[in-house]
């Protein structure tokens, strides 16, 4: 079993008391430690700027052209805190609970609460920056519900808060690199992390402009790169997402936990055609005024407006009374998926179901309701050319967010020394299910709250790296990454690097989405290393090393991709229960919910690499649920 | 979504790399769906490239959907398009009639070098940013967010600037190359709120310092800028970023 470095104590005074504990570096000492940050998202752009603000060097390091366009940048609905300035009954303990228990009792339990506990210091800090959060007249903050909670605990900048707090982020690190405490390093690509005498020291990288290879040395590696929710093909991630970085860290010796826990979100924009580059989520704010429903009648075709009241299936209100359109993600998500499967799906497809903001257009006026979501009303109609106001939405889910990642212990630290990892990228707090509004949240708290403590205890502790980019393990790691895009170059074969990427989309997608079962998994885990094998004979990688080659970048991801899904199914497959976000057909209750397994599975399954095709060792660390008790989840 | 398909002659911009001259290539593109994005048609037109062999178009894009700032082209003379308040991710090919010619170019300005295509340098951006858009705050010493109430019109007006995205298409459009309306938005964005008061001079001086120092023009209000802006951001903010330029040099330091 894994040792997850919780701290002693009551849960409500661990971080307090280990705060205190944790090693400090003096402010002479943190000029001479040089960090290297991955990914400026959320949880990278923060953990920069305030590493850089207590006086480390900062090397940042992102893929795009600027680190204001992380993929963060597109999280639409809010950021939750416990603020409880709604009056209705919130605190850090019901945070801390509903988090838990939407995981569905997959998470670490001091985590969480820390998660709950800072929740409320990321909301004062970012109105400090100047974020434009949503006020009502009296000048205060405003709060919306959402998902898997019974109270308002969401703040929110229009459907653009992930915007504005990572902007909020960016101009925080900016400050810092106007200081030239922090290097900038963008458009460049992480391709392998460098390990000495077991120490996290380095990273290679590509320069996506030069084609040239970099090394750069470093006293601690922070990985903030995101999920692998593109191993789909089609998601509501950006194009560029990948799992790389993390992959590449796999590789060289961290540990991957849960990478079967993926997120399908249940209010995205249908897949209309084989030409689709991406999935446009639907922020799920819109489930507080917009009702779900599909007709009563199978394989209804009046449009939508024609079918009266009685002939209508709100089937979230009528089988979640409390909860109603507010369940979690993944019980919308799987509740679409049902009634599309009994033929009851609407649209051209029969893939979708109806959003209808009808009733809140009546109760509130059209207003009201533009004022609340009109930039997301906009952009539906920009893509399937239908006017919400007037018709139905119709959505259906889609793969959003992963809640597996490098394994992390409490101190954000992997089980290589040097090697942390922040946000979407470990695999902490959302246990099997991550709850709306959350993902902010936590990109945050581990940049801006968690990591300037606790990489000080370890920077204090393992002292100065000496690590040097001349070394032979920098030589040794950067050849082999140039070799193998050497090897991509030279196979000249017959097939598209997208064709590849979404071959193994549809059977992740057909194997490993929102339902899964011991057959399925089997018949992926059969067929992917028949595509990696068919991707290294027959893929077509044009153009050259040396200059700018979005073909040979792309050729890159899905290469590692077709690595990584093989884990995620076999993880998949070796967790024969169902929890949260992963659904096995083989094991639900009698009312379709997922059916966890307490005795066989409470736990994080946490793999080790042992290389390409070979069965990875599965270690596991044990969940202890001292305070939210193991129940079957309801939200009747 | 009626769907339907269109055939298109596509004239695009190729420069392998910035020190090397341009020319336009052209394509044609047939069966084009009308519900596809813009860039999902460049996305089948390079997979038929790849498939002969041949460099695919190099364009920018990451999001799709309109957020990230990273996609934009020059399309028949517009930045991002025909469509308003929409970035070319987001426009979609039903805009566009069968037999019609698309030119794509890449956002022109000489603070926005080539680097190859479509693809530009935006660091000037970037830099203008660092001169002074943001406030100078540590974390964790800010006081309870409820402590400084902001009305909310003041808030309002903040977040209808801050909804720029940085994709330059206010400068690709403008006659001068001018970033004012970028630079703009920021300054407005901070001095509409009570936190960005006490930077408020140091700011908008900085800021205006360093977009004239990357080579950007000055605005001479043609107001192209608004018209191409794919998050609608007012004009307005460029009076706003006058009027504190003007009380910060007649106000003597802070």
């Amino acid at each position: 079993m894994l040792d997850a470095k919780i701290p002693n104590g009551p849960i409500a005074e661990k971080w307090t008391r280990h705060k205190f504990d944790m090693k400090l570096v003096n402010p002479a000492n943190k000029r001479k430690f040089n960090i290297i940050v991955v990914g400026t998202g959320l949880a990278g752009a923060s953990a920069a700027a305030s590493l850089s603000e207590m006086g480390y060097h900062v090397q940042s390091f992102c893929i795009q052209d600027s680190p204001r366009r992380a993929h963060s940048i597109a999280a639409q609905g809010g950021i939750n805190a416990a603020k409880n300035y709604t009056n209705d009954g919130d605190s850090v303990y019901r945070l801390f609970y509903d988090t838990v228990k939407g995981g569905d009792f997959r998470a670490r339990e001091a985590n969480v609460y820390r998660l709950a506990e800072l929740s409320v210091n990321i909301i004062d800090q970012c109105v400090a920056q100047g974020v434009p959060f949503a006020r009502e007249y009296g000048g205060y903050l405003a709060n919306r519900s959402f998902g898997g909670a019974q109270v308002s605990r969401t703040f929110y900048a229009r459907g653009q808060t992930g915007q504005q707090l990572l902007l909020g982020a960016y101009g925080a690190l900016m400050k810092e690199v106007a200081t030239g405490n922090v290097t900038l390093f963008p458009r460049r690509e992480m391709l392998d992390l460098v390990v000495v005498d077991n120490r996290a020291v380095g990273i290679v990288c590509r320069n996506l402009i030069s084609g040239k290879m970099e090394t750069h040395a470093a006293d601690a590696v922070v990985l903030a790169t995101g999920g692998y929710g593109n191993v789909y093909d089609l998601s509501t991630n950006a194009r560029n997402s990948n799992v790389t970085a993390a992959w590449r860290a796999h590789r060289r010796g961290a540990w991957f936990a849960n990478p079967c826990f993926t997120q399908i979100h249940p209010t995205c924009i249908p897949v209309h055609g084989d030409y689709q580059s991406k999935l446009t989520l639907m922020s799920e704010s819109l489930r507080n005024d917009g009702r779900v429903w599909v007709p009563r009648k199978k394989g209804d075709k009046r449009p939508p407006n024609e079918i009266p009241e009685d002939e209508r299936n709100y089937y979230l209100e009528e089988k979640y009374p409390s909860f109603g359109n507010l369940v979690p993600r993944d019980v919308a998500s799987r509740n679409a998926k049902e009634w599309c499967d009994k033929g009851y799906g609407v649209g051209q497809t029969g893939v979708a179901v109806y959003l209808d903001f009808r009733d809140a257009i009546q109760r509130d006026g059209e207003e009201v309701v533009r004022a609340k979501y009109g930039n997301l009303f906009d952009m539906y109609e920009r893509i399937t050319d239908e006017n919400p106001y007037e018709v139905p939405m119709m959505i259906y889910p889609a793969v959003h967010y992963t809640m597996g990642g490098l394994w992390v212990d409490y101190n954000l630290m992997s089980n290589l020394p040097g090697l942390h990892v922040l946000g979407e990228a470990n695999f902490s707090d959302h246990g099997a299910n991550r709850l709306g509004a959350s993902a902010l949240m936590q990109g945050l708290a581990d940049g801006y709250f968690i990591i300037p403590y606790t990489i000080g205890d370890f920077l204090a502790q393992a002292g100065p790296s000496g690590a040097d980019p001349d070394n032979s393990a920098f030589k040794a790691a950067e050849q082999e990454a140039a070799a193998r895009i050497t090897r991509l170059l030279n196979v000249k074969g017959k097939r598209t690097v997208a064709e590849f990427h979404r071959e193994l989309g549809l059977t992740m997608w057909e194997h490993c989405g929102m339902a899964r079962n011991e057959a399925g998994l089997k018949e992926a885990l059969a067929k992917i290393p028949q595509l990696r094998e068919a991707f290294w004979e027959d893929v077509n990688v044009v153009g050259s090393e040396g200059s700018f080659n979005q073909v040979l970048e792309r050729a890159g991801r899905v290469a590692d991709f077709l690595e990584f899904a093989e884990l995620e199914c076999l993880d998949a497959l070796e967790r024969a229960e169902s929890c949260g976000g992963h659904f096995r057909e083989e094991s639900q209750t009698e009312e379709g919910e997922a059916k966890r397994d307490d005795d066989n599975f409470c736990h994080g399954a946490v793999w080790e690499f042992k290389g390409v095709g070979e069965k990875p060792v599965l270690h596991k660390e044990a969940f202890a649920f001292e305070h939210v008790h193991l129940t079957q989840r309801s939200y009747k | 979504m009626a769907e339907k398909t269109i055939d298109l002659t596509l004239k695009v911009w190729r420069q392998e790399s910035p020190d090397v001259e341009g020319h336009f290539d052209t394509f044609p593109a047939k069966g084009i769906s009308t519900d596809m994005s813009f860039l999902e048609m460049l996305d089948v037109i390079n997979n038929q490239l790849e498939k002969e062999g041949k460099e695919p178009i190099a364009f920018d894009h990451d999001c799709r959907e309109g957020i990230c700032g990273m996609c934009g082209s020059v399309v028949n003379g517009h930045a991002h398009g025909p469509q308003e308040a929409t970035t070319l991710c987001q426009l979609h090919m039903r805009k566009f009639h069968t037999g019609q010619t698309i030119v794509i170019e890449p956002f022109r300005a000489d603070a926005f070098p080539i680097v190859k295509d479509l693809v530009i340098d935006r660091g000037a951006f970037d830099r203008i940013i660092q001169a002074g858009g943001h406030i100078t705050v540590r974390t964790g010493q800010a006081p309870e967010a409820h402590s400084v109430p902001v009305p909310k019109k003041k808030a309002d007006t903040a977040m209808d600037s801050a909804a720029c995205i940085g994709c330059g298409a206010c400068v690709a459009a403008c006659p001068n190359a001018s970033a004012s309306l970028f630079t703009a938005a920021k300054i407005s964005q901070l001095c509409h709120l009570p936190q960005g008061h006490p930077e408020r001079n140091r700011r908008v001086i900085a800021m205006v310092q360093q977009m004239d120092k990357e080579g950007f023009g000055s605005c001479s209000k043609r107001y192209e800028c608004e018209a191409v802006c794919p998050k609608e951001i007012k004009v307005e903010n460029i009076t706003t970023m006058n009027r504190e330029y003007l009380r910060a040099l007649a106000s003597s330091g802070e």
